[in-house]
């Protein structure tokens, strides 16, 4: 199961590199960097941290992998981050928010909305946490 | 030396409006129009760029310019090559002649991928991330309503310019798509269906732009990203809530 969870978060996340028309011969590499945020969330989130917690870490990780990816090919960075932040954007969360907004439960609909909005600034933060740690990292001869 | 200066400006607009119209964040254009200029010899530039636009002025001469940018897309090996060209530009390896003419030919190039290959892509994406939220019986669904979805919201957008209703459309149509196989009896979970269809469509390179946008103190540029981000994402919702309030 695991295999084939891992097996779907490449595929999808390179399959995203083909929507932003990254270069083909960087897709593998976006497919990873999905797949290994994707590893680095489900770890996180199956020895019970929770999910905001663990969006956070994987975005982080995300981020780290996509900075040293760019470095190496002499890329711009958003092109892995992009289609490696994909799986951990929280569409089920807004979905069922939106689901009881319709249905009128707007206690429901309102928390499930935080929820999800927490997810976001989840993944904004570990972004920002990367990229402060690579410049730090530059600034060092 | 005015002529040669207006030449270097061009060369820079150029570049940022490459890169901006691809989907460049605003302080990356701001930082290769910057790295170019100086490169050929103008260490004092200016930039100030908006989604919308691009200033660009040369402290100590009167050459000032602006370029509006009207449409945007994403093709990000586009700003992959301008990137490499700036960097190239700034070893030396290029003349401004050259490469105003490498340029220039990265202006001409076709979408990156054809829109078969996009919409075929966009619908195994949709298989994929379905199945991962919910499981293998998600695949053969998804990929219909997903690739559908798709497919409406490029054919929706050339028709009508504004985007959001494109949206709209779109995952209107996804969750149509996802009601009528559940009907059918062939859907698992509808909601896990509906997530992985839209998902080609959420606006994740407008986020992490705006993100960065903002972390480099660009505050214009990084909350004019966002109200786009959130525009989309609101487009797509009320597509999703309009096809669940008639169910």
């Amino acid at each position: 199961m695991m295999m084939v969870q891992l097996l779907l978060s490449f595929v999808a996340s390179s399959l995203f590199g083909v929507i932003f028309n990254i270069p083909k011969r960087l897709l593998p590499h976006s497919g990873f960097v999905g797949m290994s945020g994707w590893a680095v969330y489900m770890a996180a989130a199956r020895s019970g941290i929770d999910g905001v917690a663990a969006t956070f870490a994987a975005a982080f990780f995300v981020a780290f992998l996509s900075n040293g990816f760019a470095r190496r090919y002499r890329t711009p960075a958003t092109i892995f981050i992009v289609s490696g932040i994909i799986p951990l954007v929280p569409g089920g969360t807004a979905f069922e928010a939106m689901r009881h907004v319709v249905m009128n439960d707007y206690n429901a609909a309102i928390s499930l909305a935080a929820k999800a909005f927490m997810i976001s600034g989840a993944i904004a933060m570990g972004l920002i946490f990367s990229e402060v740690i690579n410049q730090l990292a530059k600034r060092r001869p | 030396m005015t002529e040669r200066v207006n030449d270097i400006v061009d060369v820079c607009l150029l570049a940022g409006k490459l890169m901006l119209e691809s989907g460049g964040e605003t302080y990356r254009v701001e930082d290769t129009m910057g790295r170019i200029a100086a490169a050929f010899g103008v260490s004092r530039s200016h930039s100030y760029v908006t989604p919308t636009g691009i200033m660009f002025s040369v402290e100590g001469t009167n050459v000032t310019r602006f370029i509006r940018i009207s449409e945007r897309s994403t093709d990000l090996s586009k700003v992959a090559l301008v990137n490499h060209i700036s960097r190239r530009i700034s070893n030396g390896e290029l003349s401004l002649d050259g490469a105003r003419k490498e340029l220039e030919r990265v202006q001409q190039q076709p979408l990156g991928y054809p829109l078969w290959q996009q919409t075929a892509a966009a619908a195994a994406a949709s298989a994929c991330f379905a199945s991962l939220l919910g499981g293998m019986n998600h695949f053969l669904p998804s990929l219909l309503s997903g690739g559908m979805a798709f497919w409406c919201f490029e054919m929706m957008h050339r028709l009508v310019k504004i985007r959001f209703f494109a949206e709209f459309f779109a995952a209107f149509v996804a969750g149509g798509i996802v009601l009528l196989m559940e009907r059918a009896g062939l859907a698992g979970d509808v909601g896990n269906m509906m997530i992985g269809s839209v998902m080609p469509l959420v606006p994740g390179l407008a986020i992490t732009n705006a993100v960065r946008d903002l972390m480099a103190g660009h505050l214009i540029a990084g909350l004019s990203r966002g109200a786009e981000a959130f525009l989309t994402a609101f487009a797509i919702g009320t597509g999703i809530a309009f096809i669940l309030s008639i169910r």
